[in-house]
């Protein structure tokens, strides 16, 4: 299976990134776009079967590694 | 004192820290690999600057996974002192010893000057030569220094005396302008600036060699 796990800045936690993308986006000329939060994605490929499993596994991993609970917030999706 | 300096891959203020430990041990301190399983016999050790794993993941990340970690955390929990500084400051609290975290510069820029920081705790170990209130000017050079924690835990640091040390003109965005908290025992330090780029006039002055004999004489 494979998990897809989304990484973002929690809320009130100052994002200087998105705010330059936010900048750039304004400079282009694309108006009434705000709140831009650059976060990352990370794609990986586990050898479960079974969806709970994976989905408990790559939870661990977001606790253990791929997350810092003190700034970041994240979201599993397994897919198939 | 019988100091040991964890070399990462990317560590590139290791040497530094030796240069200063030695100028104020009189010894050279044991330089350990990050993929060793434990550490020698040592009373203090050093998380140094650099960039661990080139910043990949998050500053500090992965070295906070390295195999020597977990019996530098055992030590640290067992009271051994411990300091962290600038990347081993990421690296303490991604390994959780201290609170908070360390977000990308406000400004986005690297930031690369010496800045004046004001000496908040003269009572730990680490800051013991200093008298409280003084100001003192090492280096900072990072990324990724902009100190982050809820207000809780902040006003539980400020209530607690854990921010030994705060920047005078805030270079970074840091909360409460805070450039080197303790735990909560007092046993281990992160601090961004660099201390052990300040140990001569020929690198522009001595605070820092000040900062490392407090600490021996503090150990003694």
């Amino acid at each position: 299976m494979k998990a897809k796990i989304t990484i973002t800045l929690k809320s009130g936690v100052l994002d200087p990134q998105g705010k330059a993308i936010e900048g750039a986006l304004s400079g282009l000329g694309f108006e009434g776009a705000s709140n831009v939060r650059q976060g990352k994605v990370i794609e990986l490929k586990l050898d479960e079967t079974d969806e709970t499993a994976a989905r408990a596994k790559a939870e661990e991993m977001c606790k253990k590694l791929l997350a810092n609970p003190v700034m970041e917030n994240y979201a599993i999706e397994v897919l198939a | 004192m019988n100091p040991s300096i964890i070399v990462f891959p990317a560590s590139n203020c290791d040497r530094d820290a030796a240069m200063a430990l030695e100028q104020a041990t009189g010894k050279k301190p044991t330089m350990v690999w990050h993929g060793d399983a434990s550490l020698p016999d040592t009373d203090f050790i050093v998380l140094p600057g650099g960039f661990s794993y080139g910043d990949y993941l998050r500053s500090g990340a992965m070295a906070a996974k390295s195999p020597i970690m977990r019996d530098v955390i055992e030590k640290a929990k067992a009271g051994t002192p411990v300091i962290g500084i600038c990347n081993g400051f990421q690296t303490l609290c991604e390994t959780g010893l201290l609170p908070g975290a360390l977000l990308r510069n406000a400004g986005l820029n690297f930031v690369c000057r010496t800045v004046t920081l004001r000496v908040d705790n003269s009572q730990s170990m680490f800051t013991s030569g200093f008298e409280k209130g003084q100001c003192v000017s090492f280096p900072v050079a990072h990324h990724d220094g902009n100190y982050f924690a809820d207000d809780a835990t902040l006003d539980r640091l400020e209530g607690d005396g854990r921010i030994a040390l705060r920047y005078v003109d805030n270079p970074n965005g840091s909360a409460r302008d805070i450039a080197g908290v303790l735990n909560d025992a007092g046993n281990v330090l992160g601090m961004m600036p660099h201390p052990e780029r300040m140990i001569s006039a020929l690198l522009g002055g001595i605070d820092g060699a000040a900062f490392f004999k407090g600490i021996v004489e503090a150990a003694a």
